[in-house]
């Protein structure tokens, strides 16, 4: 089998779970940040196709503001062997579409394509949470898709199968390469950063291109992107509890019950 | 507070961390109760390049020392001081193989050592020999290109899992205290086996086990320095390696406090949150002053105590002499006075901070399902073993005599 061309697409997100929104619906700025806990994932699940088929290559591609270079050299600390930031202030205010139109012009400049070619996604971000890039990338570049991977069973330079998980049970699919994968957080447990493999992430280079460098049409980008957020408010937060009573398990779980056919829940 | 760390030390703080939060907290209950030895944390200490934060990088290490040791085991620590053990007692195996050993031994022993592909150990106590090891009665006797050790050592940390242990006996009994060696043995060694495996009160996630030594060959080759000098090796390790039990006692104590912050900020008695009453307050603040201390101590020795011996690790690599040797040659100092202040100061501050936790989570604290009665149990050795904390203050004391009278005053 021929070496496998593989991309991980990845995002920096706010890595705090509780988000403050202010009266006007903006969100607070200060936050830290980390690699979006999904994509940690699709990461991991490429280095293990990069460990399954020798001589194979990886790199990482992000979206985002300066700092996101920070979230690329953590794909390097894990092993990926190159990154791409594409940052530009033509690119602020962008929705999934023209984020997955410049990832996708991003993959093109790589090279991605043909036999052997895939990129991987995490499932979701944790703070946009649309799910829709992995798949829009794939329509940019007129390849086949699949959300939800669960599971990679087999691969090739021509195919890959995979396990995706469905409401009523267990979908296997084979893909024609090149294609684009999303996948959830059962296809594995994502390994931790060494040392040697941090301290080599401090001094490797992250490339970085702007429009002009992926020769963007300023027309689908930035703010010209066809959808804009209309409103953002916080998750009220939720009023306490009540405790069920009781001494045993068995105790606690009759006085549930009863409370819940008393609330006519049951 | 920020300490001026290296870059390395950030990392070393930060892959500690991971470790600690993902992998050990979730099973920390388990080995606490099951006292199984932790192979799967073990596994990542390895994969994350911590068992040689402290080496040299011509075996394959970081190229740090003692602080970035403590950086790692405080870290760790954390949340375990049971699971974090194996770098420390895996440190207490290498440090004088770093120290004492040839150039033959350091590079036979020590990249196996750095890589974490083998776990060493220290052993020096017997029944008879604890806070006073010139006790010592294994014996070693010279039989052509071997030694035949005889006797039981006991109280072994990480034992029967470790692969590499440095353990002392006696080449001369005649000459007594001068009379003691240092070898390192290897597991699986005819003649060397494991006796009775301890119950203890904290540190449960590693094993203690006595070893037995029974007309056992070891190849004089695995002599450290010489003959009659293993009362010097065991100083000039501990002079090294006792910032560790600093830092793990730091660990436990901040650990403690963590949890007990957050209970007594979410606890209500008396329609209040417990933290907001001034009882519970001060003794928060007099436990995060006595760690901060604690730290501040710590981290200054071991800083200082790096920059004075790594020249001399380097002129011991480039010459091909012991680092021992190339420490007097430079007249490096000897550490025993700020290493046992360190050891001494941290281990009684986190038994203090523990108790406290458990003071300040009340009947809470003491259950186990709460992990507050586990960092108070596993906060006492620390003031025990490498040197019981009274043997720790004779030596301090003894070095202000010596430092005092040489400058004639």
């Amino acid at each position: 089998m021929m070496s496998l061309q593989l991309f991980v697409c990845v995002k920096q997100t706010p890595s705090s779970t509780s988000v403050a929104v202010d009266s006007t619906g903006r969100i607070q700025t200060d936050l830290p940040m980390a690699l979006n806990p999904l994509d940690e994932y699709a990461v991991e699940e490429t280095l293990r196709l990069k460990e399954r088929v020798a001589g194979s290559k990886s790199a990482a591609l992000s979206l985002g503001a300066p700092s996101a270079e920070e979230a690329l050299r953590a794909t390097l600390a894990l092993g990926i062997d190159s990154a791409v930031l594409l940052c530009d202030d033509a690119f602020k205010g962008g929705d999934s579409f023209a984020t997955a139109y410049l990832l996708s012009m991003a993959l093109r400049k790589l090279g991605a394509g043909g036999p052997g070619c895939f990129v991987l996604t995490g499932k979701q971000t944790n703070d946009g949470e649309s799910g829709q890039v992995g798949p829009q990338i794939a329509a940019w570049l007129g390849w086949p898709s699949v959300t939800s991977v669960r599971k990679i069973t087999e691969v090739s330079d021509a195919s890959i199968t995979v396990e995706r998980a469905v409401e009523d049970g267990i979908e296997t699919l084979t893909l024609a390469a090149p294609a684009v994968l999303s996948v959830t957080k059962e296809i594995n447990e994502p390994r931790l950063p060494s040392l040697k493999g941090k301290m080599a992430a401090k001094r490797a280079a992250v490339a970085k291109w702007g429009a002009s460098d992926l020769g963007a049409d300023a027309s689908l980008i930035g703010l010209s992107s066809p959808c804009a957020v209309a409103k953002l408010s916080p998750v009220p937060s939720r009023a306490g509890g009540e405790a069920v009573p009781g001494s045993t398990p068995e105790e606690k779980a009759k006085n549930l019950a009863e409370k819940l056919k008393e609330l006519k829940l049951l | 507070m920020d300490y001026g760390l290296t870059d390395l030390q950030k990392e070393i703080i930060d892959v500690a961390r991971q470790i600690a939060q993902k992998k050990m907290k979730p099973v920390r209950e388990h080995y606490d109760q099951t006292e199984e030895f932790p192979w799967p944390i073990v596994e990542e200490f390895r994969k994350a390049d911590l068992f040689g934060v402290y080496l040299p990088e011509e075996f394959g290490g970081m190229g740090g020392g003692c602080f970035e040791l403590a950086l790692a085991f405080e870290e760790l620590s954390r949340v375990c001081g049971g699971m974090s053990l194996p770098l420390g007692t895996s440190s207490l195996g290498s440090i004088p193989i770093l120290l004492f050993g040839s150039p033959e031994q350091r590079e036979r022993f020590l990249p196996e050592l750095a890589s974490g592909k083998k776990l060493g150990a220290f052993n020096i106590t017997e029944p008879e020999a604890g806070s006073d090891a010139t006790a010592t009665k294994a014996t070693a006797v010279r039989e052509g290109d071997d030694y035949v050790l005889n006797g039981i050592k006991n109280f072994c940390s990480s034992g029967k899992e470790a692969d590499l242990y440095v353990v002392f006996a006696s080449t001369s009994p005649a000459r007594g205290a001068r009379g003691i060696s240092a070898f390192v043995v290897e597991k699986g060694t005819p003649g060397f086996g494991f006796g009775k495996k301890e119950q203890k009160m904290g540190i449960r996630a590693n094993p203690t086990y006595e070893l037995v030594f029974k007309d056992c060959r070891v190849p004089a080759a695995n002599l450290l320095y010489k003959e009659g000098y293993g009362l010097f090796v065991a100083q000039g390790t501990f002079d090294l390696s006792r910032p560790g039990i600093g830092a793990q006692a730091l660990g436990i104590a901040q650990g403690a406090l963590d949890e007990t912050l957050a209970y007594a900020r979410m606890r209500k008695q008396f329609g209040a949150p417990i933290a907001s009453f001034q009882a519970i307050g001060h003794m928060l603040a007099d436990c995060a002053t006595l760690i901060e201390a604690g730290r501040a101590l710590l981290y200054s020795t071991a800083r200082a105590m790096d920059m004075e011996m790594k020249p001399a690790v380097q002129l011991a690599l480039k010459e091909r002499i012991p680092v021992h040797d190339a420490m007097r040659k430079l007249k490096t100092r000897r550490w025993t006075k700020e290493s046992a202040m360190v050891k001494v100061f941290c281990s009684d501050a986190a038994m203090k901070v523990t108790t406290d936790c458990v003071q300040m989570c009340g009947g809470i604290g003491y259950m186990r399902d709460f992990p507050v009665e586990k960092f108070m149990r596993d906060a006492k050795i620390t003031q025990i073993y490498e040197g019981a904390n009274q043997i720790q203050r004779n030596e301090i004391s003894s070095m202000m005599i010596k430092e005092a009278a040489s400058k004639g005053q």
